[in-house]
This record gives C-alpha cells, sequence and structure tokens, in this order.
C-alpha cells in the first residue's frame, strides 16, 4: 500500500511538473502550429529570475511569490517579443519555426551562460515549504505538493479563461478555426500575440516552480522540452483537457516503469508506449473534429 | 559555357569532377595530416546531411533523430573496433573497469568484421523503416514527425548513458588502436580512411541523384508537396516516405561508422537531441531541396566550427543560432538558391521550392463526408 502510493505520487508529481512545462506549448502549439524550441528557454529565463529576484528580496517566502509574477511577466514577453519578431513573419511554414526558435533558444542559453556563469545557481525555498507531509504514512515533500498545487491552479485559470473571457473565446474560436474565426471579425494577428505572451508567461511560471526542485543552469529547458513536446502530441493539440490527462497519465507511468526497472528502461518504454498509442489515434487523445484531411 | 551548364548531364560530370578534384587531389595535397583527418570527419557529418536533404529537402519529413542512426552506425563500428583491440575471447577495457569483466552475449556477433557491416547497414535502416512504418502509415506527420524523433534522440541518448556496463556511459567507446586489421596510429592509415569517407560520400552523392531522377524521386516530391493528391492517384505515400526516411537513416549509419575510427570516440554528446538538430543547419544553410547544397553547408559549417570556435567559444554559439534564425526566416531555400538566381538569370521558371508547404493542414478543399 504504502509503495503504491509514494509511487502513484511520484508519478504525479512528475506529470505536474510535466504540465506545467506543457501548458504553454499547448496553447502556442495549438493555436498556431508553432513549434516553440526556445519555450524551454523562457522556462530557464523564469528560473533564473526567481534566482535575481532572491538576491534583491532576501525573504524566500516573499520572493517566491513575486518571482512568480514577474516569472511570468518575463517569460511573456520574451515570448511576446518573439512572435512579433520573427513568428508572425513565418507563418504558412510551421516546420521552419523549430528551426528559428531553436537558433533563438541556442542564443538565450548562451547569453545566460554569459550572465549567470556555467555552473548552476540555487534558489532558497521559503522555510514553509521544506519538510515533508505525511500522506496515507508516505512522508511527502511540501515543494511536491505546492508544484501540484501550482499546476492545478495553472490549469484551471487557464480553463477558466479560456471558457469565460472574451479573449478566451477568441483563442478558441481561432483554433477551431482560423479564417473563420477572422471572417468573424477577430484580429487573429492580435490573437495570436496575446496568446504568445500567455503561454510563454506560463513557461515562465514554470521555470520559477522548477527552482524549488533542484538548482538551475543554462540547459534547464532542453532537460523539459522533449517530454513536454511528447504531452502535447499524446494530448492532442490545442486541448487543455489532453494536456492534463496526458502529463499524468506519462508521469504515472514514467513512475511506474521505473518502480520496476531503471531510469533509462522507462524512457525508452514510454517512447514505445507513446508510438504505440499514436497507431490508435494519430491525432492524440482529445482532438477538434475537422474536415481536413490531415 | 552557358550552353554546356544547361545540359543537365555535363552539369553532373562537370560537378562530380570537381567534387572529385576537390577531395582527392587538392585537399590531400594541401592540407596536412591533421587537417585531412579534420576534413575526414566533416565528410562523415555530411553523409548524415546527404540523407537529411533526401528525407526532409525532398521528402518533406523533418527528422530531428538522426543522430539516433548516426550513434547506432558509430557504435555498432565502436563495439568491433573495441572486441578486435581486445583479441580473440578478450575483453575491451572499458568493461573490465564498469562491468563484472565479462562481454555480454549480445556483444559476440560483433567479433566478425562481416556481422559488423551488415549490422551498420541494416540496423539502422531496419530501425527507421519500422519506425517510419509504424507513423507514416497512421499519417502522423509535420510537427508530429518532427517531435517524435526528437523523442527518440532524447530516449536513446538516456539509455546510452544508463546502461554504462555495455555502452561506456558518457564517456562513449574510445581509444581504438586498429581498423580492419590496420593500426590508426599511423598516419597512412588514417590518410587511407580519409579516402574512404571522401569515396563514400561521393557515392552518396550519387545514388541520391540516381533517386531522385527515378520515377520514385518525382513521387517522393510530391508526396512532400500534395500527399493527400498522391494517395487520390492511387499511390501508397507511406512506402514513398519510408524508403526515403530509411536511405536517410542508412547514410547516417554509415557516416557514424566512419565517423568512430576517424575521430577515434564516439559518445552521447555525438548523438543526442542538440547534435541531431545541428546537423540541420548546414543543409538548411546549403539548400535542402539540392544535391549539392547539404553537402556543401554541411562541411563549410563544420570547417567554421572547428576554426571559430577554438578561438571564440561563446561567438560561436551566438554566430550558429543567428544563421539558423536568419536562414531560415529569410533564405528559406539555402544558398544554393541564390547560386541558381545568378546562373540562369532569372526566378520565374524556378519551382517553387517551398517543402514546408505539404505540412499546413490540406489546403485544398476538404472533400465532403469525411471527418477525421
Amino acid at each position: 500500500m504504502e509503495t503504491l502510493v509514494s509511487q502513484l505520487f511520484a508519478g504525479l508529481s512528475l506529470g505536474s511538473v510535466l504540465l506545467l512545462a506543457a501548458l504553454g506549448l499547448a496553447l502556442t502549439f495549438g493555436q498556431m502550429g508553432v513549434i516553440n524550441m526556445a519555450h524551454g528557454e523562457f522556462m530557464m529565463a523564469g528560473a533564473y529570475t526567481a534566482y535575481v529576484v532572491q538576491q534583491v528580496i532576501a525573504d524566500a517566502g516573499v520572493s517566491l511569490l513575486v518571482s512568480l509574477v514577474v516569472g511570468f511577466l518575463v517569460g511573456g514577453l520574451l515570448g511576446l517579443l518573439l512572435e512579433v519578431l520573427l513568428i508572425s513573419r513565418m507563418y504558412h511554414r510551421p516546420l521552419d519555426t523549430l528551426l528559428v526558435t531553436f537558433g533563438v533558444a541556442l542564443v538565450l542559453q548562451q547569453a545566460a551562460r554569459d550572465v549567470f556563469g556555467a555552473p548552476n545557481v540555487d534558489v532558497r525555498a521559503p522555510a514553509w515549504l521544506s519538510g515533508a507531509v505525511q500522506v496515507l504514512g508516505v512522508g511527502v515533500p511540501r515543494t511536491r505538493l505546492f508544484i501540484l498545487a501550482m499546476a492545478t491552479l495553472a490549469v484551471v485559470a487557464l480553463a477558466l479563461a479560456l471558457k469565460l473571457t472574451p479573449l478566451g473565446r477568441r483563442i478558441r474560436a481561432t483554433v477551431v478555426n482560423r479564417d473563420l474565426a477572422e471572417t468573424a471579425g477577430i484580429s487573429t494577428r492580435a490573437t495570436d500575440r496575446l496568446t504568445f505572451f500567455l503561454g510563454s508567461g506560463v513557461a515562465g511560471v514554470a521555470g520559477v516552480a522548477l527552482t524549488l526542485l533542484g538548482s538551475i543552469g543554462p540547459t534547464l529547458g532542453t532537460n523539459y522540452i522533449v517530454d513536454a513536446f511528447l504531452v502535447v502530441v499524446v494530448g492532442g493539440i490545442g486541448q487543455l483537457k489532453g494536456a492534463v490527462i496526458a502529463a499524468a497519465a506519462l508521469g504515472l507511468l514514467q513512475a511506474g516503469i521505473e518502480y520496476s526497472t531503471t531510469a533509462s528502461i522507462a524512457k525508452v518504454l514510454v517512447f514505445v508506449i507513446i508510438v504505440a498509442f499514436l497507431q490508435v489515434r494519430p491525432q492524440g487523445l482529445v482532438s477538434v473534429r475537422t474536415r481536413s484531411l490531415a | 559555357m552557358s550552353a554546356l551548364w544547361r545540359h543537365e548531364r555535363a552539369r553532373l560530370l562537370v560537378g562530380v569532377g570537381i567534387a572529385g578534384l576537390l577531395l582527392f587531389g587538392l585537399a590531400p595535397a594541401v592540407l596536412s595530416d591533421f587537417r585531412l583527418n579534420l576534413l575526414a570527419k566533416f565528410c562523415c557529418l555530411a553523409m548524415v546531411a546527404v540523407g537529411i536533404g533526401l528525407a526532409w529537402g525532398r521528402g518533406g519529413m523533418l527528422t530531428l533523430g538522426q543522430g539516433v542512426f548516426f550513434g547506432l552506425g558509430g557504435y555498432l563500428m565502436a563495439m568491433h573496433l573495441k572486441l578486435a583491440d581486445a583479441g580473440p575471447g578478450g575483453v575491451p577495457d572499458f568493461m573490465l573497469l564498469y562491468g563484472d569483466g565479462t562481454v555480454p552475449g549480445w556483444w559476440e556477433p560483433f567479433r566478425s568484421p562481416v556481422v559488423t557491416v551488415l549490422a551498420i547497414l541494416l540496423l539502422p535502416a531496419g530501425l527507421a523503416a519500422a519506425l517510419g512504418w509504424a507513423v507514416f502509415t497512421r499519417r502522423v506527420r509535420g510537427a508530429y514527425f518532427a517531435i517524435l524523433s526528437q523523442a527518440l534522440a532524447a530516449a536513446f541518448v538516456i539509455l546510452l548513458i544508463g546502461q554504462q556496463k555495455v555502452t561506456g556511459g558518457t564517456n562513449g567507446l574510445n581509444g581504438f588502436r586498429s581498423f580492419f586489421g590496420y593500426d590508426l596510429s599511423d598516419p597512412v592509415n588514417k590518410r587511407m580512411l580519409y579516402f574512404v569517407a571522401a569515396g563514400v560520400l561521393l557515392a552518396m552523392v550519387l545514388v541520391v541523384r540516381l533517386l531522385m531522377r527515378s520515377r520514385y524521386g518525382e513521387l517522393l516530391v510530391a508526396v512532400r508537396d500534395q500527399e493527400n493528391r498522391v494517395r487520390f492517384l492511387g499511390y501508397d505515400p507511406a512506402r514513398t516516405k519510408v524508403v526515403a526516411y530509411a536511405v536517410a537513416a542508412g547514410f547516417a549509419a554509415i557516416g557514424g561508422a566512419l565517423f568512430a575510427p576517424i575521430v577515434g570516440i564516439i559518445s552521447p554528446a555525438d548523438v543526442g537531441v542538440v547534435p541531431s538538430i545541428s546537423f540541420l543547419v548546414g543543409v538548411a544553410i546549403g539548400g535542402r531541396a539540392t544535391l549539392l547544397g547539404p553537402v556543401i553547408g554541411s562541411i563549410a559549417v563544420s570547417w567554421a566550427e572547428t576554426s571559430l570556435s577554438e578561438r571564440f567559444p561563446s561567438f560561436w554559439t551566438y554566430f550558429l543560432g543567428a544563421l539558423f534564425v536568419v536562414v531560415v526566416a529569410f533564405l528559406p531555400d539555402g544558398f544554393a538558391t541564390l547560386g541558381r538566381l545568378r546562373w540562369r538569370g532569372r526566378r520565374s521558371d524556378e519551382p517553387a521550392g517551398e517543402p514546408a508547404a505539404a505540412d499546413e493542414p490540406a489546403p485544398e478543399p476538404a472533400t465532403s463526408g469525411r471527418t477525421a
């Protein structure tokens, strides 16, 4: 029982990290078909934001809360800049955006290395996040619980924003049918920009959250980007629901297989399972019904 | 000159002649042994680029995981070299260090050079064919395929690092002393390796040209530009794509297999996600859909990297990043098309070289009654 609970929690915890990393991607990839390889570097920027904020504000608790806000803005503005300067120019070449953003990612990584140095740096977690909570007889680190809560909160906030706000309505309309949305008077250009801001902002927040789990370095983003993309692919594009289920499933799967074999074998098996899954549902778990032949 | 140039066959002869002269005449004559060895390494990387040019440039499949096939070829070759160095029945040095001092059963067949060469030619291409079959028949393509191939690279590296006892972990396999019986410390043999690499590279370019001149080549480009129309004409686009992907994987594997003895090491750092994407930059810069563009672009980028990054390590990364951005955003067909503009003098007769258009969600009017 205890091992089951602890494995279950390990899986959910991994899933919540994946979800935070993938949420922003699900938005931008879903709406614009843009593969943003720099998304991981936006997370890294968020993480370093937390580090910088902590240099200014000594109290770890206050600095964490401030970092969450500033991290969102930093990630969001980076994303906005990227969208306006580059991605908007390459609208009908989604695969090329991948290469362009990879170039941007390289530059950002090197910039981080030059500014903050190659060695990893640490961000102190506030006192109220240290230690563990007993859940069903298993000690669960408070930081992990916090990240789980943050992921939940982020999903709920995004879901509500998409469902209730005018911007959310415009985003959903653009995802389903860009041309029709444009015809209906929605400025898809403005919507794209705001979506990118929002999605990249979530990446920044995810980066701040990652500082609670370990030290941060210039390559922080590359460690998560591939898994985050897999979550989006398995989940189906443009759907929060799909991303949530996929992140939880991949987290649990990874933790479950890891328990009986090793981490490296688990990774390979998860990949094989994903390819097998795509045989059954090539468009992912949740897909928008379209008439396109793709 | 210009009349001659218009002749397709004459152009090929001139091209092959110039390439042969450069690779086999000029380079060995003017370059030091060290530089020649570097050029041999660049030739191996260019082999991967030729494959990417076929799969991505002509076939529209953006593969972000060629490092996997490059690595498979390299590791297969390295296993044989380690076993050969250890002698009959011997155990490679790193296994004594990390493992329990016995050679695992699945290593044993690679004592034989014949098995090794066959494995290098068949295993990576077979893996690519299997993966390609699985995804292309289910119409997984575009960004989805790119991400899957990238995930394959990530999983491969994690597997290599995790299984230190049989793969050498992060250190990889290194310290080879001989190559099929030839002493690797002898400069003459190093030179021979260069000629082998240059010859293989040239042969690959000719194979791609033959493929592209054939009916198959026409079909591949058609699949890239309008997959659905090809399907409606009664062809199976999946089969066409699988062939190109498998050939690209085979080329990458051969490149990796020659890379290991030429450079003297194959490690996870050569085959991961970032090197896999870096393979693309030379292809993009040279011109992804051209015959020689990927080769020239790849060699030029490798050369620039080696000569620049030693002096300005930080500058090089910025430069590489900027290259990606500028070339892909503003010169999507690479430098090869700049040359074509000058030779032909006008652009209007050029076919629209826009491979990525194939990944748009079906621009033609959707046929009624079908829902995905």
